[in-house]
């Protein structure tokens, strides 16, 4: 059976790759998990988890994955349907090997590379590929 | 970023006056942590209580003030965590290397 139209959503957005917009990013990604009605579990905790997870790829976004579009934007693609919600934040930079990133080393403290280690925990699944439309980091996440 | 410093009990607090420490706003803070080290600063609390969003780089620079303050044998402490930012310290084991109190009141004491 065909999912209602009301449990559809889809956004595609774009915001300037600079980090003054994370928090209006953050904020998106709260009221979109709170639009989704069939979250059995902790819907503000869902909330939380994807301004976390959206919050660190736009980030990774913004440091890394400018390129030549340094004054450019960045474009997020948030959808749910059959219980599925995917993310997708499109970077132009140079790309790099997800599978080559390690967990933090938890003795050294390093001050960085948690934000990964975030998204990883958080979401189901995470891929990183080349796409004609740039390199795009995709997350998806079952949430019935 | 707005941060309110203080001097209390022989020790600096650092409120953050914030609900989110994320990349716009950490590089700050770190900046600030470590001018206070550089100053002679010897015992800092960073007071969380109005932070309601935490990320990888907010982690960040409070493991930067903790690295510093521990090659200073100085102290560093962390106050007032709420649930959310502190289930992130939890996610990545980091709240066994911060000492953090549940309130200002007992970082000021304890």
């Amino acid at each position: 059976m065909a999912p209602s139209p009301e449990n559809i959503l889809n956004l595609d957005i774009q915001v300037p790759n600079q980090t003054r917009y994370l928090r209006l990013v953050g904020n998106i990604a709260q009221l979109v998990a709170k639009e989704i009605e069939a979250v059995a579990g902790d819907r503000d905790a869902l909330a939380y988890h994807l301004n976390l997870v959206l919050t660190e790829a736009v980030t990774n976004a913004i440091q890394y994955g400018s390129g030549s579009h340094a004054e450019g934007k960045i474009r997020i693609f948030l959808s749910y349907e059959n219980s599925d919600l995917c993310v997708r934040v499109y970077d132009h930079g140079a790309g790099f090997d997800l599978e080559s990133v390690s967990a933090p080393d938890d003795a050294a403290l390093s001050e960085r590379g948690r934000g990964l280690f975030f998204i990883r925990s958080l979401m189901d699944t995470v891929e990183y590929r080349k796409t004609e439309c740039g390199n795009v980091l995709e997350m998806k996440k079952r949430v019935a | 970023m707005k941060i309110v410093t203080e001097r209390r009990g022989g020790k600096t607090v650092l409120s953050l006056k914030e609900e989110r420490l994320d990349a716009h706003n950490s590089g700050e803070l770190k900046e600030r942590i470590s001018k206070l080290f550089e100053e002679g600063g010897r015992d800092i609390i960073v007071d969380l209580h109005e932070v309601e969003f935490i990320d990888s780089s907010g982690l960040g620079a409070l493991l930067s003030g903790h690295k510093n303050a521990a090659q200073r044998s100085a102290g560093f402490a962390l106050a007032g965590l709420q649930p959310r930012v502190k289930s992130m310290f939890e996610l990545t084991r980091l709240q066994r290397v911060f000492e953090i109190y549940p309130d200002l009141c007992e970082a000021l004491t304890g």
